[in-house]
């Protein structure tokens, strides 16, 4: 960025020279930092696997956190790469094939739908075969949890932006007859980098829950634990060790607000310069470290050494083609085809359902999906709970934070580090005084699904009170509406959007919580309460597959109906009926 | 072309031959846009695409660049059929269509890269086209950093440095004020001057048809419902045009006639209204308010004025003026001859009348005129209980609209009957319901 600006003329050479130097430094030293890091780390990843490390092998030491940070640090990062990965390749294949869109999309929804957790047990075994001799297969099942975190948003955000494209940008693309390969870098990642770095940042918040969840699995009668924050946690609880407990607190408390400040708010602050139409009236995104490393040579020179390396990548992906539709089709052609994929799509889906119907009859039996729907009913009953308490408590909140600007720009951040801090470092505490008080978990559960899913409902209304227009503020107060009146014809016709937002986002957390939440350890202490969760996490604790499919399909039936049911009318009369444009 | 005897087939770069386009309708029928449209642009001319809102001019751009598939026909280019973005045109949008995270520089870049130039000569042709159209120095600049006739250069660079044999232009000036159009479009017209131009043909679409007078040898004035080529004036005006040259004038004059359907070569406008349905005679997208608007202006000219004078001394464009003065003279307020506008007996009356009166006036002129606000008054009185879905209706429309345009069709007869209180409509339960007032009109 060399605009100059208005104050250019009162910087002197030395002092421009000056800074760019200081930055040309803190530069290089950051990228030796993790260069270092990464070398460090990836030596403990290719450890020989050691199937007898179980979660007493943990040390609790402090001076260990740093390392066990630091690796579920790395194994965020892989899992986000991945991510990003796969949401290139799939959410491409999805907007560019006709018929491909008709199946991938509905596997992302039922994919979306799956509490992640359940993705973790089932896939475990099938890393361990990959990867017999060293810890690697493990951490792939860890990271692969993270990945089933963050993916599927991720990919429906990108498939958005594509299919959403401005027409002219599309037109203009093909009239330059770009390659393939040109278009997806030159309009298709520019034009859905905003919608994808957010996404990303909140699948990111979300995936730390995850992490720490997915560090220590119980498989067939047997632990794991890899070396990380997570399982230094849940070794700690095992010892009853408060203060190691709160020392990982702190150190997560420092990584999520570090990753903050060094990783996503300098990528946003970047991503602004693809938004689109005009953004003159948008207060611009700052950011320290960004403007580091736009002072500092280095990046510059980086992308100058990289640039043939680009240009040999153009020209050998020349060979996908012109990014061009044909105009003219053979109707029967394209028929038949069709004809054919739709005869595949439906065996396949046949042959799968009877298989899962055979396996589950011959293992549990069929009534078992009825066991377990109830159930489900039961967890549903927590939910419902959580929701209705949340609301009430966090929307007077978030709408009080959210009128209040000064209050907003102090408070905001610390939402966002209290949404994406991974709630089950508190679960300790809370089942600490459970057994203390002797509160049922059954009551007690849903005040741990809650520690993490009603941050949703409060981040989401604070966004919308704070977009409330200020002169329908005015009109309110010039109108004397009265406090009753101000919130039943204003203020929460005004949020209803962000809080259906809100509050899928919530609901998805607490049915993904579950799994954690119904059965909690505290030393020897085990509480357990009914509810499809529990089902879920005994089912694999005990290596028994047949109630580990059904607990899964059933919970994702849950979670779809609902979505279909509930949240789609509830979004669809938002839409129609308290949207403020 | 190495022979001397050049045919027309030789210099035609572009052919369109018959084309009909159609798109699915959501009831399953179709939806025709162009109607047997053909089209050919030959080499050292311009041509222009004139047209109201609706008549499918973008559309036939965008077939020519090979953009749209016509349904039936086909467009050769330089005699070969294309399947495909046409590779002989460079085309401007409207909207500039410039990749905002892209310089002005690496918009321009962009097409000869897609042509893997080498890096060296692309960066000299780009900086050599951001010269010629009058951007240097804004080489490294954002587009957003940029002012919209700034924008609208980089487009026409972007388009030039692949040195297209037809440039296409769609509306390239109307998303510009007044005199940044004027400017750009003369320095467009001078580089269709120079010997050296390597571009040999332009086609832009427009709906100002000044504009179109400036430019083109020959307009094609485009009727709607569904798209076809009215009637191909020639435009002999001596290069650069002279706005008070006689014939400039006139030509005007007779393309605001043959727009307005009323002038030689509009067959069949006079019978239309007695068998007109909703669907053969779409409502003119205004509302009660513009309409008032007009009326009143021409009150003021004694009841009489000049389509072209009234649209300068508005500074409306085509596209703003022509639907007004198509519901006008649909409900009977005024009558077109040519360019000329009257005033009719029940036009002086409204502009005369207070709120309740000129409610009235309205509420008899179209429940007679408006064919589908006379459509829903009916089937509103046929019903039991005076109340109908919008979705029964929004269903009729659709067998000659697509889904967004039947929802315009039904939300513009809404406005009309409920500012004349014939029937009102519920947001929330989508339901019609007849006003008082139609029962006493007994329509």
């Amino acid at each position: 960025m060399s605009t100059p600006t208005t104050f250019a003329g009162h910087t002197t050479v030395g002092a421009r020279s000056g800074t760019r130097l200081a930055a040309d430094a803190v530069v290089l030293i950051g990228f030796a930092a993790v260069l270092w890091l990464l070398i460090h780390l990836s030596q403990g990843i290719a450890a020989p696997f050691d199937p007898s490390r179980d979660i007493d092998a943990v040390s609790t030491d402090p001076s260990q956190l740093p390392y066990d940070a630091a690796r579920s640090l790395l194994r965020m990062f892989i899992a986000l790469a991945a991510s990003v990965v796969f949401t290139f390749v799939y959410a491409t294949a999805a907007a560019r094939s006709r018929r491909g869109e008709k199946v991938l999309i509905p596997i992302l929804d039922i994919l979306q739908s799956v509490p992640v957790l359940a993705f973790l047990s089932v896939t475990l075994t099938v890393w361990i075969v990959i990867f017999p001799n060293s810890e690697l297969g493990v951490e792939c099942a860890s990271i692969f949890a993270i990945f089933t975190s963050q993916a599927w948003n991720m990919t429906f955000a990108f498939y958005n932006s594509l299919t959403t494209q401005p027409r002219d940008l599309d037109e203009a693309a093909r009239l330059l007859r770009l390659t393939r390969w040109q278009r997806f870098w030159k309009l298709d990642v520019p034009s859905g980098m905003i919608p994808l770095v957010w996404n990303g940042m909140m699948s990111f918040g979300g995936g730390w829950f995850f992490l720490v969840a997915s560090e220590v699995i119980s498989v067939n009668n047997h632990t794991y634990a890899l070396p990380g924050i997570g399982s230094y946690v849940a070794s700690a609880t095992a010892e009853e060790n408060i203060p190691a407990i709160l020392w990982a607190i702190a150190v997560m408390i420092v990584m999520v607000v570090g990753v903050n400040a060094l990783f996503w708010r300098p990528l946003t602050a970047w991503a602004e310069r693809f938004r689109m139409g005009d953004t003159s009236s948008q207060v611009p995104q700052r950011s320290v470290v960004l403007d580091v490393l736009r002072h500092s040579g280095v990046p510059r020179l980086i992308g100058r050494a990289l640039a043939p390396l680009g240009r040999g990548l153009d020209r050998a992906m020349a060979v996908f083609g012109v990014a061009d539709v044909p105009l003219r089709v053979d109707p029967r052609r394209r028929r038949i085809g069709d004809l054919a994929f739709a005869v595949v799509v439906a065996v396949a889906l046949t042959w799968g359902t009877v298989q899962v119907i055979i396996f589950v009859q011959s293992s549990v039996g069929l009534w078992e999906f009825a066991d377990a729907a109830g159930l489900g009913l039961v967890t549903f009953g927590r939910v419902l709970v959580l929701l209705v308490f949340g609301t009430i408590i966090w929307v007077p909140v978030g709408v009080w934070i959210g009128m209040n600007p000064r209050v907003t720009r102090f408070a905001q951040p610390v939402v966002q580090v209290l949404a994406s801090f991974p709630a089950n470092f508190l679960f300790p505490f809370v089942t600490l005084a459970l057994i203390h008080t002797g509160i049922s978990l059954n009551i007690g559960g849903i005040l741990l699904m809650a520690l993490g899913a009603q941050w949703y409902i409060l981040f989401n209304v604070i966004a919308g009170a704070s977009a409330i227009p200020a002169d329908l503020r005015d009109a309110a107060t010039s109108l004397r509406l009265s406090r009753w009146q101000r919130w039943t014809r204003l203020i929460l016709p005004a949020i209803f959007a962000s809080w259906v937002t809100g509050g899928i986002t919530a609901a998805g957390g607490a049915w993904n919580a579950s799994i954690v939440s119904e059965v909690v350890t505290y030393g020897s202490t085990t509480l357990t309460a009914v509810g499809l969760g529990a089902y879920i996490a005994n089912a694999t604790a005990t290596g028994d597959s047949p109630r580990v499919y059904v607990g899964v399909i059933v919970m994702s039936l849950f979670v779809v109906g609902l979505n279909r049911l509930f949240w789609r009318r509830m979004y669809r009369l938002a839409e129609r009926r308290f949207s403020l444009t | 072309m190495a022979q001397n005897t050049a045919s027309v087939r030789d210099t035609a770069i572009v052919e369109v031959d018959d084309v009909t386009t159609a798109f699915p309708s959501s009831d399953g029928g179709t939806l025709t846009v162009l109607d047997e449209v053909s089209l050919t642009l030959r080499e050292g001319e311009i041509v222009a695409l004139l047209g109201k809102s609706g008549s499918g001019k973008s559309t036939l751009l965008r077939t020519v660049a090979g953009l749209i598939a016509p349904t039936s026909g086909e467009v050769r280019y330089r005699g070969r059929p294309i399947n495909g973005a046409n590779p002989g045109v460079g085309m401007v949008f409207q909207s500039f269509a410039l990749m905002p995270w892209l310089t002005v520089q690496g918009n321009v870049e962009l097409g000869l890269a897609a042509r893997s130039v080498s890096a060296a000569e692309r960066r000299q042709r780009a900086l050599d086209a951001i010269d010629l159209i009058g951007l240097d120095g804004f080489e490294s600049a954002y587009p957003r950093e940029l002012s919209g006739g700034m924008r609208q250069r980089v487009g026409i660079a972007r388009a030039l440095v692949l040195r297209p044999d037809a440039l296409l232009m769609d509306e390239p000036f109307s998303a510009l004020d007044v005199l940044t159009a004027e400017n750009l479009r003369n320095e467009v017209m001078s580089l269709w001057a120079q010997p050296d131009f390597p571009t040999k043909s332009v086609c832009i679409v427009t709906h100002n048809i000044e504009e179109a007078v400036l430019m083109a040898d020959r307009v094609l004035v485009l009727g709607s419902n569904p798209g076809h080529v009215r009637a191909e004036v020639g435009v002999p005006l001596p290069r650069p045009r002279d706005r008070r040259h006689p014939l400039f004038a006139q030509t005007v004059d007779r393309l605001y006639a043959l727009l307005t359907g009323t002038g030689p070569g509009a067959p069949g406008t006079a019978a239309a209204p007695v068998a007109a349905t909703p669907l053969s005679a779409p409502l003119p997208d205004v509302s009660v308010g513009g309409l008032a608007g007009l009326v009143e202006i021409v009150h003021s000219h004694n009841g009489q004025t000049d389509l072209p004078d009234l649209a300068d001394e508005l500074s409306f464009e085509v596209d703003d003026l022509l639907p007004l003065v198509d519901a006008a003279a649909l409900l009977g307020f005024i009558e077109v001859d040519g360019a000329q506008l009257f005033l009719t007996e029940d036009g002086r009356a409204w502009g005369r009348a207070d709120i309740q009166e000129s409610k009235k006036l309205f509420a008899r002129l179209s429940a007679a005129h408006a064919p589908l606000v006379r459509t829903i008054l009916k089937a509103l009185e046929n019903s039991d209980d005076g109340a109908l879905r919008d979705d029964f209706f929004l269903d009729l429309l659709r067998r000659g609209f697509s889904g967004a345009d039947a929802r315009v069709q039904l939300d513009i007869a809404i406005q009309w009957g409920r500012y004349a209180e014939l029937f009102d409509y519920d947001a929330d339960s989508g339901e019609l319901v007849l006003g008082e007032v139609a029962a006493a009109f007994g329509v």
